[in-house]
């Protein structure tokens, strides 16, 4: 009898309550529209600098750059599109030569105490030097804006790979290592089979934050150099056009968000439940 | 019986039997005794952990090896798998030293050790492949096949270790062990980590598969019904540090042994009561020694 008087009222409850994702959704609507709201609202009301756009304006130019991305009517009037593959293609060429050197390093550093030491020191100076720095050596060097995009692109890159993939290396789970001992296997088998898988989630993981600052560092790098998403920022600056800029910001947090959940699936691929 | 009960075939004549002789041998862990160590105040003794062992292990025969925890019973299997050298003494396989590790030995990890990134079959043919690197592919195959049919997991080939139980974890791990057809097994406290339902479970397994392929085996436990179920001997050891060997028990049990009829053997019960009073005084001892201590 008693299970019989419970279940209506149960079922009835289960109904109502609204999920924690609901909740989470609604309340991000509720904070959505009271900052549109209060921006709309301030710029009406000359709240803010005159300068300042309302969001009506921004969403409006939001809507006419993305409707329409691929126009080209010379070197400072391109399509956002135009301006995104620029910058996509310098981060995946940088991002590219940095990964390869910084895996093999990192695998080499991790394998091998000695080199680890003797090349730590240069690690630790070079690591926390801004990206922003190289990029007059970078000029020095190269000779041109492309290229030295890329080299500093590909020198932010290095880092925390590097670092996550000796942290992998080094850490791999004993227990592996003894089967493959137990086995007699090689150390170029052992290294290959067991040791490279195992701390593939790492390596994954460097490369996830690596592309991630490599997309922060090519907008600065941009608006010093010339080209792309970052140069498309100060221009639409110079020409006083705040509603591009904020759409330009949309849209290269987006473009990041993408970039990160891209890595985000690769690293679930090679976890096999090492982490979840 | 079904054709899947006769492994081993596919390696041809079977291994000889492997006779093993632990020859006086002990372990210590070197404390930290250099000056630098003096300088900074980190110094620490040595610590035997065991001390003069001398065991000869028939072949074929299942020897379990239990002791209160923290004794050196793992130490000393590892020495016996080659991952640890004696600090003295030898151990001979068939009258050859062990320098190190060989898959002439195959071992069963505690904590399973499969490779996650590997499927069940996968774990197996990474095994097979790295000690048979001739053998054909299709012999391989033939050979995972076979092995985890006898360890029951036939339908499970393709998962990854991390969508197992534990139980069926260590199923793989032991069907790993002995795929590579070693002379001897040794296992580090197999079902250590396993609920009470699934290590009997296992245990029930470890004694059907030992019918079939009586190997030279080697069991650390800490667990009496375990090695009773499963052994010809019983070595008990004392407690550490300089851990040694208090007694050699015999257990007489005709195979194949059930877990339900164990008890009803006339020299079940004067074995079990030795072996709880010689675990629960060695383990109050420890504590005895742990609580002066500090």
């Amino acid at each position: 009898m008693a299970p019989d008087t419970v279940r209506p009222a149960a079922t009835q409850r289960r109904q109502l309550a609204l999920t924690v994702d609901q909740k989470a959704l609604i309340l991000f609507l509720v904070i959505l529209a009271a900052f549109l709201g209060f921006w709309e609202l301030g710029a009406n009301l000359k709240l803010f600098l005159p300068i300042m756009p309302s969001a009506s304006q921004t969403i409006k130019d939001f809507w006419f750059w993305i409707s329409n991305p691929f126009f080209d009517y010379g070197p400072n009037d391109m399509g956002i599109g135009w301006l995104l593959l620029t910058s996509l293609r310098r981060v995946l060429t940088g991002f590219a030569i940095g990964s390869a050197i910084a895996i093999p390093l990192g695998i080499l550093i991790g394998l091998s105490p000695i080199v680890s030491k003797a090349v730590d020191p240069f690690i630790q100076v070079l690591r926390p030097v801004s990206p922003l720095a190289w990029l007059p050596l970078g000029l020095a060097l190269m000779k041109d804006s492309e290229r030295t995009a890329l080299f500093v692109i590909a020198i932010t890159s290095i880092w925390p790979t590097l670092s996550n993939t000796i942290f992998g290396v080094k850490n791999v789970d004993p227990a592996y290592l003894n089967v493959a001992r137990t086995l007699g296997a090689s150390r170029w088998r052992t290294i290959r089979q067991v040791i490279l898988p195992a701390a593939a989630p790492n390596i994954v993981a460097g490369l996830r934050v690596s592309l991630g600052i490599a997309w922060l560092v090519i907008v600065a790098a941009e608006i010093l150099l010339s080209g792309g998403i970052g140069y498309f920022v100060w221009n639409e600056w110079n020409n006083l056009k705040i509603t591009s800029i904020i759409t330009a910001i949309l849209i290269v947090g987006l473009v990041g968000l993408l970039l990160d959940r891209l890595f985000g699936l690769l690293q679930a691929r090679v976890s096999f439940g090492q982490r979840s | 019986m079904r054709s899947y009960l006769t492994p081993s075939v596919t390696y041809g004549s079977d291994t000889a039997a492997a006779h093993l002789s632990i020859q006086a041998v002990s372990k210590v862990y070197r404390g930290r005794q250099a000056w630098t160590d003096k300088l900074l105040r980190q110094t620490s003794d040595d610590f035997v952990a065991i001390a003069d062992i001398t065991l000869d292990i028939e072949p074929n025969t299942f020897v379990s090896i239990i002791g209160p925890s923290g004794c050196g019973k793992s130490t000393l299997l590892n020495i016996l798998a080659g991952l640890s050298r004696p600090s003295s003494g030898s151990i001979l396989l068939n009258g050859k030293p062990i320098q190190g590790p060989g898959p002439d030995r195959g071992v069963v990890f505690q904590n399973y050790a499969l490779m996650p990134w590997m499927t069940v079959a996968e774990n197996l043919r990474f095994a097979i492949d790295t000690v048979y690197p001739a053998m054909p592919a299709a012999q391989q195959k033939t050979i995972v096949q076979e092995y985890i049919d006898l360890v029951g997991l036939r339908g499970a080939e393709h998962k990854h270790p991390h969508e197992l139980s534990g139980g069926m974890k260590q199923r793989v791990g032991i069907a790993r062990a002995l795929a590579i057809n070693p002379q001897i097994l040794l296992m580090d406290e197999p079902f250590g980590a396993l609920d009470a339902l699934t290590r009997g479970f296992l245990q029930d397994e470890v004694e059907r598969i030992w019918e079939q392929q009586r190997k030279t085996v080697v069991l650390i436990t800490h667990s009496i019904e375990e090695a009773l179920l499963l052994s010809d001997r019983i070595v008990m050891m004392t407690r550490g540090p300089a851990a040694g060997i208090a007694d050699v028990l015999d257990v007489p049990f005709p195979r194949p042994r059930k877990r339900e009829e164990l008890d009803q053997h006339p020299a079940y019960h004067a074995l079990k009561a030795e072996m709880e009073h010689h675990l629960s005084r060695e383990t109050r001892a420890v504590e005895a020694a742990r609580i002066g201590r500090s």
